[in-house]
């Protein structure tokens, strides 16, 4: 099962090294990671995605407590988490291709964010599936790049 | 106040009551060593290498209990701190590193002597800081110390550039501590607690496996206490030795690997195990999925992540061992253990101690003592009463098995980590902290040759250590296995191209000795400890002595090699006497392995086995 991890970290240098070296050294792999600055001043909120049927995520939790800059640690529970993540898609779009792009945008509401002759580039914003769903429809197309931030998360509702 | 840099990281290394630094300087050091000709208080140690500077900070904060401190110049300084910062991580020992950084404009340029500290250190540190504004020093400073010395212990550094120590600052006292992730719980469950009282009360068989969190705690009374109350026997891991009395009639030695016979089939027939401030460390548990087959286990630590990372308990309490032990103490006070619940439990673990012994060859040839004879002496002479520090391989297994620890913080060892080369400079480290007391350093021929620089540093901090040295020509441990399990080919184990070291340490200007008959040894110990120098006694050893019992690397504890007495020392012993050459087995229990007789003479080896290979010490 995927576990996303919120993790509320001290905005101070070396604070990303020190986790990732952590998840490095005790063999935890990472399926992504996001940081951005929280609402707290000097906090950042990492969003932290990984395989829990891979590594025991008490073990993961509990090592990376350790860390003196980590302060608080939520292992979102999917049902009740709202994520999303930013994917850009540069897809082939030359004669018949470019229409098919198009309709296939419009569907997954990604908007085209960049035109030249030969390509579209897209941005869509939503769950980890709808970028594979949408991905998939572009494949046929040829895709020439793609860029994703990996998802960020918050509970629904009240803390 | 105005002050520079560098004498504020020494006004605040004063002010947490840091009275002693163990380094040795270099370029970007200069101001903080400029300034330390005028501390009052910190008494700075020149070692003569930087490992020996971070071993001896070690040794003295094991001593002591307090923080240990040792300082390192930039790039290589610090690089040479790395071993014994991780040596310090791996035992949880409190230490505060203190390393020069180029100047923060240089940093990234790979300007002379840079190194990137913080990174490198990064997966042995408890916490690090790279200081780059000089009015954080005194707040670092007292954080630093902080960290290192609660919760679980360990080393933690600090990486100055030289524009820090150089700049001009405005000293003001740290007002408290800005660590919001950082929370050490100290106080045990409640719930938990008393569940752990009520499986304690109830167990038949009980068994208290305490680790150095025992220590570093100072939950001795407590372990004690609880021990003679419900009459538990106990067993230490090598960190946890001297954390209860090795005297005492509940002590069963220390288990795993190399560990008494008694504890290991306690391990394998108790009922409830309890872990205190221990990590079932892989030399401590032998095969993990047959440790302790028949137990509950309660796991008391202080680190949340080592409950349930090897063994998932029953009973899990995170909390220091001695707030918890000393509250599971009153609960069984209060439910009231029934007398003589465990008597024959107890029974049967000291008919083990007594059939089983630690034991060895007593008849010496001449000019080959046994080097567990000396450890006797060495316990014999001093009537126990002494730090001992070891190096690391067969001598500090013996060590283990040969000398009763009495007293928490008697012995000093690299544990986890397995430094060699951590004897000498940690035993000068104690020396320092605990001045009033004889220290001896157990170690080997390889493993005192490197650190032996460090001699110098004994002989000018004016630490009249004792090193007994077991000189067998060979790297022991290791030429162990290979007699063992590698059909004794012995690649690169034997050194018996060495110095001669009485000379030798006559030519550091201590006192060199050297002891080859039986008779000489205790007068030798008594002449090296009374002669107020650092001294060193080279005791010839048997060549090819090995450890037993032991428990090959992967196999069961209860699959132990080498653990029964010879026909003499059991005739002593109280009930049966199994036929010789069998293996240390209690009756009715199949016996797997082939024994290998005691001595040097290991006539089976059980054979290759794949688990077997790996990392001897």
């Amino acid at each position: 099962m995927k576990h996303i991890l919120s993790v509320l970290v001290e905005n101070k240098p070396g604070v990303l090294t020190r986790i990732a070296g952590l998840f490095a050294r005790r063999g935890f792999n990472i399926d992504s990671l996001a940081v951005g600055e929280s609402e707290k001043p000097g906090l950042s909120r990492m969003t932290i995605t990984i395989d829990g049927a891979e590594h025991p995520i008490d073990q993961v939790t509990k090592q990376l407590h350790k860390l003196i800059n980590v302060i608080k640690i939520r292992d979102l529970d999917p049902d009740l988490t709202i994520s999303a993540e930013l994917m850009l898609v540069k897809v082939r779009a030359e004669g018949d291709k470019r229409s098919e792009a198009l309709q296939i945008a419009e569907i997954f509401r990604a908007k085209i964010v960049d035109v030249d002759r030969n390509t579209l580039t897209l941005r869509v914003v939503g769950t980890t599936e709808k970028s594979e769903a949408l991905l998939e429809l572009l494949q046929p197309l040829g895709i020439v790049e793609i860029v994703r931030t990996g998802p960020i998360a918050i509970a629904r509702g009240r803390p | 106040m105005k002050m520079k840099g560098s004498e504020a990281i020494v006004a605040s290394l004063e002010a947490e009551g840091c009275d002693v630094a163990f380094g040795f300087p270099g370029g970007v050091m200069i101001p903080l060593y400029d300034a330390l000709m005028d501390a009052r208080k910190l008494r700075h140690i020149l070692v003569r290498h930087e490992q020996g500077a971070v071993h001896a900070a070690d040794g003295y904060a094991r001593a002591t209990g307090k923080v240990g401190v040792c300082m390192a110049t930039s790039g290589p300084g610090a690089t040479n701190l790395v071993t014994g910062i991780a040596n310090a991580y791996l035992d949880s020992v409190p230490i505060v590193a203190l390393t020069g950084q180029v100047r923060g404009d240089l940093i990234g340029t790979d300007a002379f002597q840079e190194a990137d500290t913080t990174g490198i250190t990064l997966p042995i540190v408890k916490h690090s800081y790279l200081v780059t504004d000089p009015a954080d020093i005194p707040q670092v400073i007292h954080e630093a110390f902080h960290i290192a010395g609660t919760g679980r212990p360990g080393p933690v550094l600090i990486d100055l550039p030289v524009n820090i120590s150089l700049a001009e600052m405005n000293y003001r006292e740290p007002t408290g501590f800005d660590l919001p992730g950082y929370k050490p719980t100290v106080e045990g469950h409640t719930k938990q607690i008393r569940a752990a009282a009520r499986a304690l009360v109830d167990a038949e068989r009980p068994v208290l496996y305490a680790g150095g969190g025992v220590i570093s705690a100072g939950a001795s009374p407590e372990l004690l206490e609880l021990a003679e109350m419900l009459q538990a026997p106990v067993t230490c891991t090598l960190m946890g030795l001297g954390g209860f009395p090795g005297t005492h009639q509940l002590f069963l030695g220390m288990l795993g690997m190399h560990g008494s016979v008694a504890s290991n089939y306690a391990i394998h027939e108790c009922d409830l195990l309890v872990a205190v401030g221990a990590r079932f460390d892989d030399r401590v548990t032998g095969k993990l999925s047959a440790f302790a087959p028949h137990a509950e286990v309660i796991h008391i630590d202080v680190d949340p992540a080592e409950i349930g990372k090897n063994v998932r308990p029953f009973i899990p309490i995170v909390g220091d061992a001695q707030h918890v032990l000393a509250r599971i103490v009153d609960e069984v006070k209060a439910l009231g253990p029934e007398p003589g619940r465990t008597a024959d439990w107890v029974a049967r673990t000291e008919q083990r101690k007594e059939e089983f012994p630690f034991h060895y060859d007593e008849e010496m040839q001449e000019g080959e003592l046994a080097p567990q004879y000396v450890i006797e002496q060495i316990d014999e002479v001093t009537g126990g009463d002494c730090i001992v520090c070891t190096d690391v391989g067969q001598n500090q297994m013996w060590a283990t098995q040969y000398f009763k620890y009495r007293f928490p913080r008697q012995f000093i060892s690299s544990g986890g980590l397995g430094t060699m080369g951590f004897g000498l400079p940690s035993a000068i480290g104690a020396k320092i902290g605990r001045p009033d007391k004889t220290v001896v350093d157990i170690t080997g021929d390889g493993g005192f040759q490197m650190t032996m620089q460090e001699m110098t540093t004994a002989i000018c901090a004016d630490a009249p250590i004792v090193v007994a040295m077991l000189n067998n020509g060979y790297l022991g441990m290791v030429r162990q296995w290979q007699d063992l399990f590698w059909e004794k080919r012995y690649s690169a184990t034997c050194i018996t191209a060495q110095p001669d070291f009485a000379k030798l340490a006559d030519a550091f200007g201590a006192v060199g000795m050297k002891v080859t008959e039986r008779d000489e040894v205790a007068d030798a110990l008594r002449e090296a400890i009374a002669c107020g120098r650092p001294a060193l006694i080279d005791f010839r050893v048997r060549q090819e002595e090995n450890v037993f019992p032991m428990v090959p690397s992967g196999q069961s504890l209860d699959e132990m090699i080498g653990g029964h007495a010879p026909k003499k020392r059991r005739a002593k012993a109280a009930g049966g006497t199994p036929a010789a050459g069998k293996t240390a087995t209690p009756a009715g229990r199949s016996t797997k392995p082939a024994a290998a007789p005691p001595g040097n003479e290991a006539a089976a080896p059980p054979g290759k086995k794949a688990g077997a290979k790996g990392g001897a010490s």
